[in-house]
């Protein structure tokens, strides 16, 4: 059974006291919070066994090298890759995009051609394509969702055509919770011959992933976000694909053989990773994925589904309490304007309450323009959310209307 | 109001609540900005609400001094804009450079009451003003 009370305790900074009040901790789609086995991976890293990976032939680098890539094999479970291989560690997933939009782009974009993404996207899977598309005279296609945030398959499908060369699209809203149907739509990129990438930042924190049966090209999420370090991301490619990409970064690690005149370089993924890489970090993200996977995906995605529905069940008895994002099947990401009060207000006083919420564009200005705003408040689940937060929320909010 | 009476009423509010809603409603009162000078031009960038301040300069015996307006769309930083107008009001350059006004938020106990995005807001809108006095 899932006892979101135990795994809380998992949690150290939840049971911190925020202004005086419990810690109501409703911003973790920004980032999330660690449990205390990532803390303890990273302690014991650094105080026992710490040296550069790779390199050296002693027992300290070999033991960090093995745990690195370690961690490498542990991602590849989590998401269903066909090899540990298919693994690049990067900073974190606006690298891992700008990575996949640097060197495919630049090696396969052409005139004429054109990238296609949602108008729910983050600016970190908008902005490199963007950049990229002017860089090759290439264009940057942005197909159309519902007001209440739902993904139109028509529209989609409007756009999609001979001249797309890659699909990049989020599998969950950061701003609507929205969650695309990736897999089918990675099938109609497929048929029309273009790549497709997926945006898994929300995604990974809350379903199962399988990079063989959604048959996504390319996957990217980040480490802070899945109750890992912050610092490391990764990127899913398919080996082939990856394969036939230049490097993205160059320095150590990544080489075959280097004269002062011509360097070779190294296989997938080395050659991706230049330099030193954020190999604490890598382990202690490895250890943050097998934490959800001992609580189970299913049972974290059936618990946020329930405290999903309770929410916005209890979201209705504020007047004035509108959430922006209202599709079908959405997941635990909520966006709300409150009376017409500024979201900063509402956040300060929310703040005083030991309630922590995400005030602005979230990262994705046109979209939020796009609902027609220019600020939201935002109030996001986590795996340790428990109905006493929501509960601490609600009478937060119906406080903060008497301010003003 | 001077900013000595602005601190001796603070003085007789003890809890945050009180306080917050002090602020709001020192910002309810200050004029509101003409919507003509609403612009990019008077923005102050660095906070997370939109911030405006507009400096205007009169000359008094050969002195120059600075007046402000300003307005924000969110109700708790409007109010600390008219605090701010009020530490700043009718000031000469050299008094505006000497003026320290996180001292004058700690006297106000807003210190612990600022979260740090709005203390960011604070330092935004102070910059700007001293910005305005090294120009003239």
């Amino acid at each position: 059974m899932y006892d979101v009370y135990k795994i809380r305790q998992d949690f150290p900074v939840l049971s911190q006291r925020i202004n005086g009040k419990p810690n109501t901790f409703l911003d973790s789609a920004a980032s999330a919070q660690k449990p205390q086995c990532v803390i303890d991976t990273m302690y014991r890293l650094y105080s026992s066994c710490y040296a550069n990976v790779h390199r050296g032939a002693y027992y300290l680098s070999e033991h960090m090298t093995q745990e690195y890539e370690n961690a490498r094999k542990i991602v590849q479970r989590f998401i269903n890759a066909a090899s540990e291989r298919e693994i690049i560690f990067t900073r974190n997933a606006t690298e891992s995009i700008n990575l996949v939009a640097a060197c495919w782009g630049r090696k396969f974009l052409k005139p004429g051609d054109e990238v296609l993404i949602s108008q729910a996207e983050h600016h970190a899977n908008l902005i490199p394509w963007q950049v990229i598309a002017a860089e090759t005279g290439a264009e940057l296609k942005v197909f159309k969702i519902a007001d209440d945030g739902s993904y139109l398959e028509e529209e989609y499908l409007k756009l999609l055509g001979p001249k797309t060369k890659m699909v990049a699209v989020t599998a969950m809203s950061n701003v609507l919770g929205t969650v695309f149907p990736v897999r089918k739509m990675a099938e109609q990129a497929h048929m029309a011959g273009a790549l497709f990438l997926v945006d898994a930042c929300q995604a990974a924190v809350h379903h199962a992933l399988d990079v063989q049966q959604t048959d996504c090209d390319f996957l990217a999420f980040s480490g802070h976000k899945t109750y890992g370090p912050s610092g490391i991301g990764v990127l899913y490619g398919k080996y082939k694909l990856l394969d036939s990409l230049p490097p993205y970064q160059f320095g150590g690690d990544m080489v075959e053989k280097v004269t002062y005149e011509k360097t070779t370089f190294d296989e997938v993924p080395a050659r991706f990773e230049a330099g030193t890489p954020a190999m604490v970090q890598a382990i202690g993200l490895g250890r943050a994925l097998q934490y959800m996977q001992e609580q189970g995906m299913e049972n974290i995605a059936a618990h946020e589904a329930e405290l999903t529905d309770y929410a916005r069940g209890r979201f209705a008895e504020v007047k004035g309490f509108k959430e922006i994002g209202t599709a079908r099947g959405k997941g635990g990401v909520f966006s709300f304007v409150l009376d017409g009060i500024h979201p900063q207000d509402i956040a300060f006083i929310l703040d005083k309450e030991g309630v922590s919420v995400r005030t602005g564009h979230h990262c994705a200005q046109p979209l939020v323009e796009r609902m027609g705003y220019t600020s939201l408040a935002r109030a996001s689940l986590g795996m340790y959310s428990s109905r006493e937060d929501i509960d601490i929320f609600i009478a937060a909010l119906q406080k903060a209307k008497t301010f003003f | 109001m001077t900013i000595d009476e602005l601190i001796e009423n603070f003085d007789l509010l003890d809890d945050w609540e009180d306080k917050y809603r002090y602020i709001i409603d020192l910002g309810a009162r200050m004029d509101a900005l003409p919507e003509n000078l609403k612009t990019d031009d008077w923005k102050v960038h660095g906070c997370q609400s939109q911030v405006w301040l507009v400096p205007s300069v009169t000359m008094e015996d050969g002195q120059k001094y600075l007046d402000f307006q300003g307005d924000s769309d969110a109700a708790i930083v409007r109010g600390i804009v008219a605090i701010i107008l009020m530490v700043f009001a009718h000031k000469t350059p050299q008094e505006i450079k000497e003026i320290a006004v996180e001292n004058i938020f700690a006297k106000l106990g807003l210190q612990d009451h600022l979260s740090p995005s709005r203390r960011n807001g604070l330092a935004a809108m102070t910059e700007k003003i001293r910005y305005y006095a090294s120009a003239l």
